[in-house]
C-alpha cells in the first residue's frame, strides 16, 4: 500500500493524504448502511405488521376459527400443488433455455435471447385472457399450469443465463481433461455452478406464484390468494382476509426456507475472479433443428398466443368504449407511475444488496431474506396496509395520491429490485472499493465510482423488473390510484370483467408494448454485464 | 490471459460505461419529472365546476352512461371511482368522516344496507324516494333503489334439456346434477338467494343444501357471474345460477350467434327466484350533499331510468325500477316476475348467508 501514495489522486482537495488506520477499521461496520436497510425493512414489513393488527383485532378464536375451515386445507393443496409444479417446470425451460443460448451454437441468438426474455412484459393476466379466451380446456389446473409456466419462465431464464456468462470455464475443461464424461460434468460443474442463479429464480417464481390473482381469477382456479380477494371483497370480512393471508406469510416463509437449505453453503469460486472468457459453443449437430423447433414453439405459446389473441378480439370489435380516459392518456399514466416507483425501488436496493453483498453476518442475512416476504403478499394486502396506516397515523395524508400508490409499488417489488442490485454488487469484489478507499478516494467518490458504476447493468435490470411488474399491477392499483385516473391494466379490468373482450384487447396490447421495451433492456444489459464487469479488473 | 487485447478494449469499455452513466441519470430526472406528472394529473379537472365524488360498484359502462347524462344536465362534475362494490364499502368504513366520498353506487342492496347500520349514510331527499316503489328503497330512508334484476338459470341446451333443469332452487343439491352445476359463492349477487333458502327453510336445511351445491359444482366454482355466463356459454359447465341480465350482456357482446346458452326461469315464488336491487347512498361525511342530493334524484327520474332501459345506451339489461319506465330490452318485462316475496330488510347485509357458506366449506 506504500505504493498508493505516490499515485496522483483525483480525490477533493480538502481530503486527508492517508487514511489513517482507525478509520480505514472503523469502515469495516457499515453502520450507515445498516441504519438505511433497517428503515427499509421497516417499510416492507408494514403489510406484514397491518395483518398482525387486524387479526389481532378479530381475536384469536374469531381467526383460528377462519384459518382451521375445510376450504382452507382446499386452498392449500391447491396452491401447493401449483406452485411446485410451475416452479419445476419454469426451472427446466429456463435453465434449458438459457443453456443453448449460451453455450451452444444455436443459430440465431441474438434474436432468440430477446424473444425468449419478451414474455415477462406480458400481464399473467393478459396471457390467460389470450389463452382461455380462445379455448375451454385452458381453465383449472390445467389451465393454471400452462398459463403460469409461460408467463413466468423468463424470471428463471434471465438469472441463470447470466450465471453461465459469468461461471469460470476452466472448473468443466478441468473436469473434461480428467475424463469425466459430458453428461457428468453437464451436472456435476455446470448446474453446480449455475445453482444458485437457479434457486434464485425459483424463489421469485414460487412467490410470483403464492401472490398471483388476475390469472386465476380468469382461469377460475382457486387459491389462497383468490380466496383473499374473494374475502375481501365479500361482506366486509377484512379481518378474515388477513387471516388467510397469514396463512399464506407462512407459506412463502417456507419457500424461503426451503430455498435457503437447497442453496446450502456452498460458495462458487473462481480461479480468476471476473474474468469473462468464453468457451468454445458447443456444438448441437443433429440436434441443432429439433432445439430450433423447441424455440419457435416455446416463442409461439408464449408470445404468438397472448398477443395474436389481443390481435383478434380487436378484429371482432365490440360495443361500448367508455368516455373519459383514452389509450394514450391511460398509458402515459402507467408509464409515469412504472418509472417513478422502479427510480424509487433502485435507490432503496442498494443499502441492502450492499450489506448482504459485502458482509455474512446474521443480521445482514436475516433483513436481506425477510424482504422476499414482500413478494408473496397479494397487492391488495399491500395497499389495504398502506391506506390502514395513512388513515390512522397520517390524518390521512396522501390517501389515494399517486405518491402513496408508487410507494405501494416500491414495496411490493422491492426484493425484484433487490435481486437485480445484488447479483451485479457481488461481481464488484469489496477489496476493489477498499483499494479505491486506501488510494484516497473518499467513501461517497468510491461508492459513485467504483461500485455503483460495476453495478450499473443490475441496477438498469432491477429498474426494468420493477418497472415490468408496475406496469401489470391491477389490484393494488385499483384501491390507491387517485379517483379519476387510469391505468393500462384498470382500464383492461373494466373492459375484461364485463366481456368486452373487443375493448380489452388493445389495452393489452399496449401494455405488452410498453413493457416490452424494459424487458429488451434487461436482455441487453445481462448480455453485456459479463463484458462491463471484465474491465474492471483486467 | 489475453493482455494483447485488453487495453484498447478497456478503454471503449470505459467510454460505453460513462455514457450508461448519463443515460441513467437522465432517465432518473425523467423517472422524477413523469412521477410528478402523474401525480398531479388528478388535480388539473375541474377547477372552475363543482366536483363530486362517487364510488361505483356498478358495471362501469352503465354508470359512465349515467353520469354523462348527469354532468350535461346539471353541469355538475363527477369524479368516479370504481371497484368491487364490498371493497368500496371496506374503504369507505376506514376512511371513516374522511371519506372522499360523496356517493356511492352499488348492485346490491346488501353493501347499503351495512353502510346504513354503520350510519354512515345521510338521509335521501324524500321527493327522491317518492320516484321508486318503496318495496325497492331502504326502509329508513337512507338510500334509494335504481335499477332491479332477477336471479335465472343460465344453461347450455347441448348438455342439458330445458325440461331437465331444476324448477326448485333446493334441487341445484340433488345428486343427479354432480358435475353440472356451476356457481360464485363469493358473488354478492349470490348471497340473497342464501339468504332467501334461509328465510323459507331454515339454517340447518339451508346448510345440507349448500353441502350439496358444493358437491354438485365439484371444480365449476367460479369467482363471478360472468365467469359462469362464459363458461355455460361455452359448454365448460352445464348449467349455472346468475342474475338474468350477465346472459343478456354477453349475447349483446358476442353476438347471438356465438351465444349457445339459454336462460330458465324457477317456478313462481320459489326462493331461487329473487329480484336483487341496485341503489345509491349519500355520505353523512359528504361536504357536497345538495350535489350529491341532486345526483341521487337523476339517477331515479326519467331521463336517467331510460337510460337503463336502454341497452344500446347503458348495455345494462337490468330493470329500471324508478319513475315509471319499463324496459326497452326484449326480456320478461318486471311486471311479469313472479319473484319470491321477501323484503329488502330480509335480505339484509347478507352475514347470515356468509356464515353458512363458510360453514359450509364453499368460503
Amino acid at each position: 500500500m506504500a505504493s498508493s501514495q505516490t499515485l496522483p489522486r483525483s480525490g477533493t482537495p480538502g481530503a486527508p493524504a492517508t487514511p489513517p488506520a482507525g478509520r480505514a477499521r472503523r469502515a469495516q461496520r457499515p453502520v450507515f448502511l445498516i441504519a438505511a436497510s433497517c428503515l427499509v425493512a421497516a417499510l416492507l414489513a408494514m403489510p406484514l405488521v397491518f395483518l398482525l393488527f387486524e387479526a389481532q383485532g378479530a381475536g384469536a378464536s374469531a381467526v383460528s376459527h377462519l384459518i382451521f375451515r375445510s376450504l382452507t386445507a382446499n386452498l392449500l393443496w391447491n396452491t401447493i400443488k401449483l406452485t411446485v409444479v410451475v416452479t419445476a417446470l419454469c426451472a427446466i425451460i429456463g435453465t434449458g433455455a438459457a443453456w443453448c443460448i449460451e453455450r451452444t451454437n444455436l443459430p440465431g441468438k441474438r434474436v432468440w435471447e430477446i424473444l425468449i426474455v419478451v414474455p415477462l412484459a406480458i400481464p399473467d393476466f393478459v396471457v390467460s385472457f389470450g389463452w382461455a379466451s380462445l379455448w375451454t380446456w385452458v381453465q383449472g389446473f390445467r389451465g393454471a399450469v400452462v398459463v403460469m409456466t409461460l408467463a413466468v419462465y423468463p424470471l428463471v431464464y434471465l438469472p441463470v443465463a447470466a450465471s453461465f456468462r459469468a461461471a469460470d470455464p476452466g472448473q468443466e475443461e478441468v473436469a473434461r481433461s480428467l475424463g469425466v464424461g459430458r453428461f457428468r460434468t453437464f451436472t456435476r460443474i455446470t448446474l453446480a455452478q449455475a445453482r444458485g442463479a437457479i434457486l434464485g429464480g425459483c424463489l421469485l417464481v414460487a412467490m410470483v406464484m403464492l401472490a398471483e390473482y388476475g390469472a386465476f381469477e380468469i382461469l377460475g382456479y382457486q387459491t389462497f390468494t383468490t380466496e383473499i380477494f374473494g374475502e375481501f371483497s365479500l361482506s366486509f370480512s377484512v379481518p378474515a382476509a388477513c387471516a388467510l393471508s397469514l396463512v399464506l406469510v407462512a407459506l412463502s416463509l417456507l419457500v424461503l426456507g426451503g430455498e435457503g437449505l437447497a442453496r446450502g453453503r456452498g460458495r462458487v469460486s473462481r480461479s480468476g475472479p471476473l474474468v469473462a472468457r468464453n468457451l468454445p459453443p458447443r456444438r448441437l449437430g443433429k440436434a441443432t433443428l429439433p432445439v430450433l423447433a423447441c424455440f419457435a414453439l416455446l416463442v409461439v405459446l408464449a408470445l404468438g398466443v397472448p398477443v395474436g389473441s389481443s390481435i383478434y378480439w380487436i378484429f371482432q370489435g365490440g360495443t361500448h368504449a367508455l368516455s373519459g380516459v383514452t389509450l394514450p392518456t391511460a398509458a402515459l399514466t402507467t408509464a409515469g407511475y412504472g418509472i417513478a416507483a422502479a427510480a424509487l425501488d433502485t435507490v432503496l436496493a442498494l443499502p441492502m444488496a450492499m450489506l448482504a453483498v459485502r458482509g455474512t453476518g446474521r443480521i445482514r442475512h436475516v433483513l436481506e431474506r425477510s424482504s422476499y416476504l414482500v413478494l408473496a403478499m397479494p397487492g391488495v394486502v399491500a395497499a389495504f396496509a398502506l391506506s390502514y396506516f395513512t388513515e390512522h397515523y397520517a390524518n390521512g395524508f396522501g390517501y389515494q395520491s399517486a405518491p402513496l400508490l408508487i410507494l405501494c409499488y416500491a414495496i411490493m417489488f422491492f426484493p425484484l429490485a433487490l435481486v437485480g442490485v445484488k447479483a451485479s454488487l457481488s461481481r464488484a469484489p469489496a477489496n476493489l472499493d477498499d483499494m479505491a478507499r486506501s488510494l484516497g478516494q473518499r467513501r461517497l467518490a468510491v461508492l459513485l465510482r467504483v461500485t455503483l458504476r460495476l453495478a450499473l447493468p443490475g441496477l438498469a435490470a432491477a429498474f426494468c423488473l420493477v418497472f415490468l411488474s408496475v406496469v401489470t399491477e391491477l389490484t393494488a392499483t385499483l384501491l390507491l390510484i387517485p379517483t379519476g385516473a387510469q391505468t393500462l391494466s384498470t382500464q383492461f379490468w373494466a373492459y375484461e370483467s364485463n366481456l368486452s373482450y373487443g375493448q380489452a384487447a388493445p389495452f393489452a396490447l399496449v401494455m405488452i408494448a410498453i413493457a416490452a421495451v424494459p424487458s429488451y433492456v434487461l436482455g441487453r444489459f445481462f448480455n453485456r454485464s459479463g463484458n462491463v464487469e471484465g474491465i474492471s479488473i483486467t | 490471459m489475453r493482455p494483447g487485447s485488453s487495453r484498447p478494449g478497456r478503454e471503449a469499455a470505459r467510454r460505453l460505461s460513462a455514457g450508461k452513466w448519463r443515460a441513467v441519470a437522465a432517465v432518473a430526472g425523467i423517472a422524477l419529472a413523469a412521477g410528478l406528472l402523474a401525480g398531479c394529473g388528478g388535480a388539473a379537472s375541474g377547477a372552475d365546476a363543482l366536483t363530486i365524488t362517487l364510488y361505483n360498484g356498478q358495471h362501469v359502462q352503465t354508470t359512465d352512461a349515467l353520469v354523462a347524462g348527469f354532468e350535461k344536465a346539471t353541469g355538475i362534475n363527477v369524479s368516479v371511482r370504481s371497484n368491487d362494490e364490498d371493497t368500496l364499502a371496506d374503504e369507505i368504513v376506514g376512511e371513516g368522516s374522511r371519506s372522499p366520498a360523496d356517493v356511492i353506487l352499488t348492485e346490491n342492496s346488501q353493501v347499503l344496507e351495512y353502510l346504513q347500520g354503520k350510519n354512515l349514510l345521510a338521509h335521501v331527499d324524500a321527493s327522491t324516494l317518492a320516484r321508486t316503489p318503496a318495496q325497492y328503497d331502504s326502509p329508513q330512508g337512507d338510500w334509494v333503489g335504481v335499477s332491479g334484476r332477477v336471479s335465472v338459470l343460465i344453461y347450455d341446451p347441448a348438455l342439458i334439456k330445458e325440461s331437465q333443469l331444476p324448477t326448485s332452487v333446493m334441487q341445484l343439491a340433488d345428486p343427479k346434477y354432480k358435475g353440472m352445476l356451476a356457481v360464485a359463492p363469493q358473488e354478492t349477487d349470490f348471497q340473497p338467494i342464501v339468504t332467501a333458502v334461509e328465510s323459507a327453510y331454515g339454517q340447518a336445511a339451508t346448510l345440507r343444501w349448500l353441502d350439496g351445491i358444493k358437491a354438485n359444482a365439484g371444480s365449476h366454482v367460479y369467482p363471478d357471474n360472468e365467469t359462469i355466463a362464459d363458461e355455460v356459454n361455452r359448454g365448460a359447465a352445464a348449467f349455472g345460477i346468475v342474475n338474468q341480465y350477465y346472459w343478456y350482456r354477453m349475447r349483446a357482446e358476442i353476438g347471438a350467434a356465438s351465444t349457445k346458452s339459454r336462460i330458465a326461469y324457477f317456478a313462481a315464488s320459489d326462493p331461487g327466484y329473487v329480484v336483487d336491487v341496485s341503489g345509491a347512498a349519500i355520505l353523512k361525511s359528504s361536504s357536497h350533499q345538495a350535489a350529491a342530493q341532486k345526483f341521487l334524484a337523476y339517477l331515479a327520474s326519467v331521463p336517467a331510468q331510460e337510460i337503463i332501459a336502454n341497452p344500446a345506451k347503458s348495455i345494462s339489461f337490468e330493470y329500471p325500477i324508478a319513475s315509471g319506465v319499463t324496459t326497452l330490452a326484449g326480456e320478461t318485462p318486471f311486471d311479469q316476475l313472479k319473484p319470491y316475496p321477501i323484503t329488502i330488510a330480509e335480505l339484509g347485509t347478507g352475514t347470515t348467508a356468509v356464515t353458512l357458506m363458510r360453514e359450509a366449506g364453499l368460503l
